[in-house]
């Protein structure tokens, strides 16, 4: 009384990369833009207002590029030397960037030369950044201080001398106004008050800190040194929460996804990686040409940015959502005819008389309940399954074979129906997976059509086909063997002289090896 | 407890309800059917088991219902008695001793006091329809020994066997009898081509007789129904062919008025053809499992089809199946072995094709299914199936592994295995792995670690490839889902010797592997072969562990026939003896264990202890077949036998199943004790289906009865208001034109108002209505009863209670009038 069973098709798993929402994600963008700038590229920011410009730091210029165009529409070049950490302030509208000369100059994006110019650091500022009420400035420099500066009057406020090494990146909190962090080569990371004339919380990273990374909420602080990114918990006074080694070399940027869900990092061993924030495993990870030492993304993940050492600019942008049903749709009944009655609540008095649900067959399974054996055959023998789906076909053979009825499907067919199945076979019949199933079909297949062979050149050329197919693999299965039987005897040998203490001769066995597999 | 009466083997249960046609009761409320010695009493509408009757001494072999009162039930059995039975209460009423072995029994309406059986005489193959005269006495036993023939050399099946209206028709081998009961002269028919075609299957397998007509259908082997008329001319008799079934026709019968005839079959297809004709017919297939019986309600209501799987499905009129009763199957070879679900305690073996069956020994039923193979059944003669072989429970139930294999050729074997967790929420098992060729070749042994203090779940199987692997479940989860999935962890061979069994220690720290002749001990911690055994008796057949305080002892029986003990402590032989071993059962609960030994004249049971080479108690001859399973069931209640001799059973029951797939048991009492089914009050009426019409009337009645209850309390805890008095209320709500006139009426009210002096006259009112109801149940007798009623009264009117008696006897008419009409008012 139990319904039609389907077919069990066999899942095979798939080989490789598995692809998660996060694959599909992150490889839904077009192939990389590469632009080239006159030095390595040190710094990319977006403005975080529209139309989402950004501005890219690369020796001593700073080329602001549109969201699709290739040419800088702007560039500020009145630099005396390297130019450094080009950023935006929160409205878009004014720039701030360091400079190799100790020199920190604010731009208005409209105009050309710099508002103001705040000295004091002695040597390079490699870290500038805008605080939360747009009009300080925090500066960090290779002369071991921390500078805030107030933009209207362009007067330092405040000095913080706590650092013992360069100070080379630097983040101020977008909720605080008075809070930032800043890491430095002395291996310590340090947040700061204003309020305060010093830190109020220092954590070790243990390397040179390259970036730190607040989150939104401010809750967390991510740092990035050596090949290590570490997150902090600053709610809990800078405990560690996890330590990432996922890089072979330096990590050094660090960007959070639009939705901060992900985190990504790049690293001078060509990678950017990309990190769940909740669970902190490596989701996905992109490959690029060179060591990339900046990186960024646009508003809603729209565009990836990557400056590398070798002074290429990489932009991704995403794809868009193709509309690709331009045709006119054949119109469907309305929605609300699916779901009249869904919501309709049973009153006391009513009995529920349930209408039994009807079970979606695949085309070849209600060829199969009907025992048309042939037709279920034929449906799987399609092109468009064969190629996409061949475990679907050859899982219809097998059950054919289950219910003895494979060789009345197989038999009775023409030139070109026959050429068909011969096609499948020659494509499948090596494939270890299919092997079992498909030599059983194609044994059946040449005792039904032996006495008419000859009388179709093109079948006759599909068998000789298949011979050869089936010699190749027997000569090869016969290699195999041949290599199996050498690696045993080597194992044994290796095996008894290293009971006598002889270990030489097994790194010799093991080098052999390598080779006979090559 | 009854400790001192000896430990008999029991048949429990599981016996075939399949093994003849099952008959309605005229109502068609109840089915009745044979289940070895016993006859069961199912409801058509719960498929609950209503009544066993039980008396017998063999084999039930056929039940009718008595033609002359639809109230009783004929049954014969191979004890040569035919028994009497009212179904409706349970009870035994005649016995009529025949003598002979009875093979089955008709009754027919015209034939006064006698019936039909199948006897056998003489040899081994003649068969006999004789009819007996069952002679009226009223003493319980009766002789019937007045026998005479009707057909002789007929098949002993009741297939073969039909009555219509003055014919008998019998069928064999290639030929039809018929005798005419008025002429009393027998008349042969052959099929013309049965001798001409060589290859031509024309035997004929079963026979049914128009009810009205004078016609006969018969059945044949190549799946064709012939329908022959004019039979009662020797030379110009016709026959009409029907053909839809492509194998053996298993059973016919036509229904109630003639009009279709029902066919069924191998293909388990119900088909019923209209007005006997090719084209009308309807179709009620996927039914599970063969046909073999087919039997029609008398009140034409409802048909039912006995099945290979003992399962009788009870189908509606328009083809719809509206009741299943399912018994243990015994269709397929078990592979799987006897196993007990450690959460339901059911008894858990192969059932239908590709599942596992779940079977409930208390109540001797069974509970589900569980589909393990998931492909589409094909029954067809000569395929390979997936056969499931292997299954086996771990860790409390919670997982559940199998393994299914299929071999066309020597060189292609299909094997798979899978594991299936149980989700809590469904109360079932889910898959949840699947290995694909989890060994090159057959596998030989599924266990589990079943430890209290493993925290992954183990599994170990070995396999004829000379390999055992360990598999283990494994945290499969990433940030997109949680997941676990089983993985194989662990390799191990020796030798290149087959593996044949693998057993695990009750702790879980060893497993033991024996490859042929070999035990090899493993470390299940790091996996290291710590030692291994070997005495040259030959190959190892079972393996386990001693369990409790004899956890140190390891047990291997060899086909050789010599069981041998190993102490793990000294690693050295404790003590060995000859004994060919069958079956070798560990009582989960104690130390016991239980083998079974197999030689030339039976088997015979020994329980003993691994520490003492003296068994604690044996059996001999326990059964005359081969043992094939055995297991041990924990008890829910333990029981406390005194006796040294029967502690073995304290805790555990001991099942064990023969080759002819026979459940048998070790019980001390008595049969009828034993198998006292715990539903016998319930009854049908209780449970009705609920119909639309259920729900107007059943809540109408509900309401009446609360109003009642809610009256009847109120009275019983304070003073009578006026509107509770019955009597009162009666009057006052009954409409005015269907009330007798004022003057009877008029001291029956007064009289209800006034306080009685004791609160019982509500009681007894409360009867009264009670005893009113019921005979109101029983239409016929109502009036003669009312009326004795009333004289009884008017006679005893001695007493102080006459007032009260006369309003009692008027208020009940008054009453009888309101039931006459209240359907009647509601309804306008």
């Amino acid at each position: 009384m139990a319904g039609y069973k389907p077919v069990a098709i066999q899942t095979y798993p798939v080989l490789g990369e598995k692809i998660t929402q996060d694959t599909l994600y992150w490889n839904n963008y077009k192939t990389p833009v590469q632009i080239k700038e006159f030095g390595a590229v040190s710094k990319v920011d977006f403005s975080p207002q529209p139309p989402y410009n950004y501005a890219v730091t690369a020796s001593s210029r700073i080329h602001i590029y549109g969201r699709y165009s290739q040419e800088p529409i702007k560039t500020f070049s009145r630099f005396k030397d390297t130019a450094y950490c080009a950023t935006f302030r929160q409205d878009g509208r004014l720039l701030v960037a360091g400079s190799e000369d100790g020199g920190v100059q604010l731009f208005d994006i409209t105009g050309r030369a710099p508002l103001r110019q705040f000295e004091g650091h002695t040597k390079a500022v490699h870290t500038v950044d805008f605080t939360a009420d747009k009009y300080h400035v925090v500066s960090g420099a290779d002369d071991y201080t921390v500078k805030l500066w107030d933009i209207p009057n362009s007067k330092e406020i405040l000095t913080f001398r706590e650092h013992s090494d360069y100070v080379r990146c630097g983040c101020a909190s977008k909720l605080n106004p008075d809070l930032f962090v800043t890491g430095s080569y002395d291996h310590t990371l340090k947040m700061f008050d204003a309020r305060t004339n010093k830190s109020v919380i220092s954590v070790e990273h243990g390397q040179p800190v390259e970036s730190v990374l607040l989150f939104p909420s401010g809750g967390l602080l991510v740092s990035a040194g050596g090949r290590y990114v570490k997150i902090w918990d600053i709610l809990k006074g800078g405990q560690l929460l996890v330590s990432l080694k996922n890089h072979h070399k330096t990590v050094t940027c660090l960007y959070l996804s639009s939705s901060g869900q992900r985190l990504l990092s790049g690293s001078l061993d060509r990678k950017v990686k990309i990190y769940s924030t909740t669970s902190y495993k490596v989701v996905h990870s992109f490959d690029y040409a060179a060591s990339i030492l900046s990186l960024a993304l646009a508003h809603d993940d729209e565009t990836i940015v990557v400056g590398m050492t070798n002074g290429i600019l990489s932009v991704k942008h995403r794809k868009s959502e193709a509309k690709k049903d331009s045709l006119p749709r054949r119109r469907r009944p309305a929605y609300r005819t699916f779901i009249k009655g869904k919501n309709y609540m049973r009153q006391r008095d009513d009995i529920l008389i349930n209408r039994p649900s009807k079970k979606h067959l695949e085309l070849y399974d209600r060829d199969l309940k009907n025992f048309r054996v042939s037709k279920a055959l034929d449906r799987v023998l399609e092109p468009t399954c064969t190629i996409k789906t061949p475990e679907i076909t050859v899982s219809i053979i097998k059950e054919l074979n289950r219910r003895g009825v494979l060789a009345n499907a197989l038999a009775g067919r023409d030139e070109k129906e026959i050429s068909r199945v011969l096609n499948f076979l020659i494509r499948n019949l090596s494939q270890p997976r299919f092997a079992p199933v498909l030599i059983n079909a194609a044994e059946i297949i040449i005792d039904i059509y032996l006495p008419v062979i000859g009388q179709s050149p093109v079948v006759d050329k599909k068998f000789l086909l298949l011979q050869g197919l089936v010699e190749k693999e027997i000569d090869y299965q016969r290699e195999l063997l041949e290599t199996l039987g050498m690696m045993d005897m080597l194992f044994a040998t290796m095996t008894r002289k290293e009971s006598t203490s002889v270990l030489q001769h097994a790194s010799d066995g093991f080098l052999e090896n390598k080779k006979v597999e090559s | 407890m009854v400790a001192e009466e000896s430990v008999r083997v029991v048949r429990c249960g599981g016996s075939e309800l399949n093994f003849r046609r099952a008959v309605f009761s005229a109502d068609s409320k109840y089915i009745f059917c044979v289940s070895g010695d016993f006859v069961k009493v199912h409801s058509t509408a719960t498929e609950e088991c209503v009544h066993i009757l039980q008396g017998h001494r063999n084999l039930v072999t056929g039940i009718q219902l008595n033609p002359h009162n639809h109230l009783q039930l004929y049954s014969c059995s191979f004890d040569g008695t035919i028994k009497l039975w009212d179904y409706v209460d349970g009870i035994l009423i005649k016995t009529f001793v025949v003598g002979h072995k009875l093979h089955a029994l008709f009754t027919v309406t015209c034939a006064e006091d006698s019936v039909f059986v199948i006897i056998n005489k003489g040899k081994q193959d003649i068969f006999q329809l004789v009819s007996v005269k069952l002679p009226k006495s009223s003493s319980q036993e009766i002789e019937a020994k007045e026998l005479s023939c009707v057909l002789d050399y007929i098949n002993q099946s009741p297939k073969c066997i039909a009555f219509g209206n003055e014919v008998c028709a019998a069928v064999r081998d290639f030929y039809l009898s018929v005798y005419f009961f008025k002429k009393k002269t027998t008349s042969r028919f052959t099929l013309s081509s049965s001798r001409n075609k060589k290859h031509a299957k024309n035997n004929f397998t079963c026979v049914a007789c128009h009810p009205k007509e004078d016609c006969i259908a018969t059945g044949h082997k190549d799946g064709k129904i012939r329908l022959w008329r004019n039979f009662d001319d020797d030379k110009k008799y016709t026959y009409t062919c029907l053909h839809w079934h492509h194998d053996m026709v298993m059973d016919l019968a036509f229904s109630v008025t003639g009009t279709s005839l029902l066919s069924g079959g191998r293909e388990s297809v119900l088909v019923e053809w209209r007005d006997a004709t090719e084209k009308n017919k309807e179709f009620l297939p996927r039914l599970g499992a063969t046909i073999e019986h087919i039997s029609v309600s008398p009140a034409g209501d409802l048909f039912c089809t006995s099945h290979s799987d003992n399962k009788i499905i009870v189908i509606h009129r328009n083809l719809e199946a509206s009741a299943v009763i399912q018994g243990l199957v015994k269709d397929s070879n078990i592979f799987t072995g006897l196993m007990v679900d450690p959460r339901t305690k059911a008894l858990v073996l192969n059932g239908k094709p590709g599942h596992l069956q779940f079977y409930s020994l208390q109540h001797d039923k069974q509970l589900y299914n569980l589909d393990i193979i998931q492909q589409e059944y094909i029954n067809d003669y000569g395929l390979i199936q997936i056969e499931l072989t292997k299954a086996a429970f771990g860790c409390y139930g919670n997982w559940l592994a199998t393994v299914e294999q299929r071999q066309e050729k020597e060189t292609e074997l299909e094997l798979q295995m899978k594991l299936w967790m149980y989700n809590k929420k469904t109360q079932g098992f889910v898959l949840n792995t699947k290995v694909n060729m989890p060994h090159e070749d057959h596998i030989t042994a599924l266990c589990f670690c079943n430890a209290e203090k493993s925290e992954t779940p183990t599994l170990v199987t070995a396999s004829k490839d000379g390999h055992f692997k360990v598999w283990i479940l494994t945290d499969d989860s990433d940030i997109y889902k949680k997941a676990v999935a089983w993985t194989c962890d662990f390799v191990g061979s020796y030798h290149k010797y087959q593996a044949t069994n693998c057993c695990f220690s009750e702790d879980g720290s060893l497993l033991a592997v024996s490859f042929e002749e070999i035990v090899t001990i493993w470390d299940s911690e790091t996996w290291e072969l710590k030692c291994t055994f070997c005495q040259r008796a030959g190959k190892i057949r079972h393996l386990c562990f001693g369990r409790l305080t004899c956890s140190k002892y390891l047990l291997g029986a060899t086909e050789n026939g010599i069981l041998c003990c190993w102490n793990l402590l000294s690693c050295a032989l404790e003590w060995s003896t000859k004994l060919n071993v069958r079956v070798m059962e560990p009582d989960p609960n104690s130390e016991n264990i239980a083998a079974v030994s197999q030689s030339s004249v039976g088997s015979d049971l020994f329980v003993f202890k691994p520490s003492e080479p003296r068994p604690l108690y044996i059996q001999k001859n326990i059964s005359r077949e081969e043992v094939q399973w055995g297991v041990f069931v924990p008890r829910d209640v333990p029981e406390s036998f005194t006796s040294e001799a029967y502690q073995w059973l304290n805790r555990s029951q001991f099942y064990f199943l023969t080759k002819s797939q026979s459940l048998l048991t070790f019980s001390t009492k008595s049969p009828e004790e034993k198998l006292t089914p715990t539903s016998k009050q319930l009854l049908a009426e209780e449970s009705l289906p609920t119909t639309p019409f259920y729900f107007i009337l059943g809540k109408h009645r509900e309401k009446q009865d609360e109003k009642i209850n809610k009256a009847f309390e109120s009275e019983l805890v304070q003073l009578p208001l006026t509107e509770n008095i019955p009597a009162i209320s009666e009057l006052l709500h009954t409409p005015a034109h269907v009330l007798p006139s004022a003057s009877l009426l008029c001291s029956k009210f007064v009289n209800s108002l006034l306080l009685s002096k004791e609160t019982k006259s509500d009681e007894e009112t409360l009867e009264d209505t009670d005893t009113e109801e019921e005979k109101e149940s029983d239409d016929s007798d109502e009036e003669n009863d009312f009326t004795e009623k009333i004289l009884d009264t008017n006679n005893t009117d001695l007493g102080e209670d006459l007032l009260y008696q006369l309003s009692k006897s008027e208020e009940k008419e008054l009453r009888k009038f309101r039931k006459v009409d209240y359907s009647w008012i509601t309804a306008l």
